[in-house]
């Protein structure tokens, strides 16, 4: 049976892991090389890494921290943040990512994630949905985010996931802007309703506080994948644990 | 020395990487008389069949490839690595492939999500070298749309269920495929290609 898969995240600044509240308040929590190594031998299932800088000398740092990386984890890499073009996803793949993952770029110029899938296939293309809850007065429903969240589009969040699995993107990466950094629980509601939506795995991402949360996410969100970086990077779970803790309650989970 | 086959698809770094940390020399290559010198061969997979097929008729390098495997040399395919070697393919209409297993690549039962994308157990048929000291059910990491189905049942040598039961790992003598991606797999994935590149030694040596 396909297992779910834990996701440990790394938000990679000047070439150092920092992970803040709701994108302020940075924390330095280490080297990504070392980090990785060090979850690849817990057992993480798969790696994401995020270039929070988004400028081009941020990049030039991922590639060279995404070779390194690739010399010592034999696992699954993600890598995003500022990637623009064909060009800057050529980069990473060939540095050793397996998939990059676009969120700005895809919104600004949608036909950038056709021309990656048919690059490098759809495995490779990763969407990311930074999604913010808007409360009208009878009924709520998200918005799509970009720049960091720094910017609303006005684009239905659940629109837009059905539109990019249409052009090509054969994994979403869910966040939601309201849960992330708080540590009390993904947005569920959020979860389900997008996994529902599209026919692509959907990793879920923004609010892990405890093993519950994860339950919760990959339970009632129906998503396939958890993602996480503080309570994994402050060492509040091992990745040990946090999969004892979900195989105990009935979750296919790789030992 | 372990040939690694570049046929433009992009990610061979972490083949070249897994096949390094297991103390072995890799050389990349696009040449066909570099592949018929060959003594043991890796062929990476990511992206469409077709446009690996195309890739690999640009550069002149499916006879080559198909008098390799003729002659019962090691040969390693991984995911489209694997499916290139069927009779052909549905992705894109319908693709001829290099025939070296008699068979069809499918695309994967709908009402599960695609790709299947992840950890899954595989099965093992019977014994075969490269699964030398792993576990059965043991993880491997997969993703892919589409699957393979031997017409000879009797060459699955592992399988993996996402809907259906289907042929994860197909092996006949020297010649050797898998679904799933052992440079992404872990512990396990590592020594699957430390398993094969030893066979292809003793082979060698035998020889």
């Amino acid at each position: 049976m396909l297992t779910k898969r834990i996701i440990p995240c790394l938000d990679v600044k000047g070439g150092r892991v920092v992970k803040g509240t709701s994108f302020e308040e940075l924390r330095d929590a280490g080297d990504p090389v070392e980090l990785a190594s060090f979850y690849y031998k817990e057992g993480a299932d798969e790696l994401v890494f995020l270039d929070i800088t988004a400028t081009p000398e941020g990049r030039d740092t991922m590639v060279d921290i995404v070779e390194r990386i690739s010399e010592k984890v034999f696992m699954p890499l993600t890598v995003g943040g500022g990637l623009r073009n064909i060009n800057d996803m050529r980069r990473m793949l060939t540095a050793g990512a397996d998939k990059v993952s676009i969120n700005t770029a895809a919104v600004l110029k949608p036909t950038l994630i056709t021309e990656g899938a048919n690059k490098f296939g759809s495995q490779c293309i990763v969407v990311a949905i930074d999604a913010k809850r808007i409360e009208n007065s009878n009924q709520s429903h998200w918005e799509v985010y970009i720049y960091s969240g720094q910017k609303s589009t006005g684009i239905d969040a659940i629109g837009w996931a059905r539109k990019v699995v249409e052009l090509g993107a054969g994994e979403l990466l869910l966040t939601s802007m309201d849960a992330d950094g708080h540590r009390a629980g993904y947005d569920i509601e959020l979860t389900r309703a997008i996994s529902e939506a599209v026919s692509v795995p959907v990793i879920a991402s923004g609010g892990a506080g405890t093993l519950e949360d994860l339950y919760q996410a990959l339970v009632e969100g129906k998503a396939d994948a958890v993602l996480a970086a503080s309570i994994f990077h402050y060492g509040t779970y091992s990745i040990a644990e946090t999969k004892e803790y979900l195989t105990k309650r009935g979750i296919p989970i790789r030992s | 020395m372990i040939t690694i086959v570049d046929y433009g698809a992009g990610n061979l770094r972490s083949v070249v990487n897994a096949v390094t940390k297991l103390g072995y020399q890799s050389k990349i290559t696009n040449n066909p008389d570099e592949v018929l010198s060959a003594q043991t061969i890796i062929l990476p997979g990511v992206g469409a069949a077709a446009d690996t097929m195309q890739n690999l008729k640009a550069l002149d390098m499916v006879e080559p490839i198909r008098q390799f495997i003729a002659e019962g040399r090691p040969f390693f395919g991984v995911c489209i690595g694997l499916q290139i070697l069927f009779t052909g393919t549905e992705e894109g209409g319908w693709r001829e492939c290099l025939d070296a297993f008699p068979g069809q690549v499918r695309k994967l039962p709908s009402g599960l999500k695609i790709p299947h994308m992840g950890w899954n157990q595989v099965k093992q048929r019977g014994f075969h070298p490269v699964f030398e000291s792993i576990p059965d059910e043991a993880n491997f990491y997969f993703v892919h749309s589409y699957y393979v189905e031997p017409d000879d049942k009797s060459l699955v040598a592992g399988e993996t269920e996402y809907g259906i039961p289907f042929c994860s790992v197909i092996t006949r003598g020297n010649l050797v495929g898998t679904q799933f991606h052992p440079e992404k797999s872990g512990e396990f994935g590592l020594r699957m290609y430390d398993n094969f590149i030893k066979m292809a030694r003793r082979e060698c040596h035998a020889n």
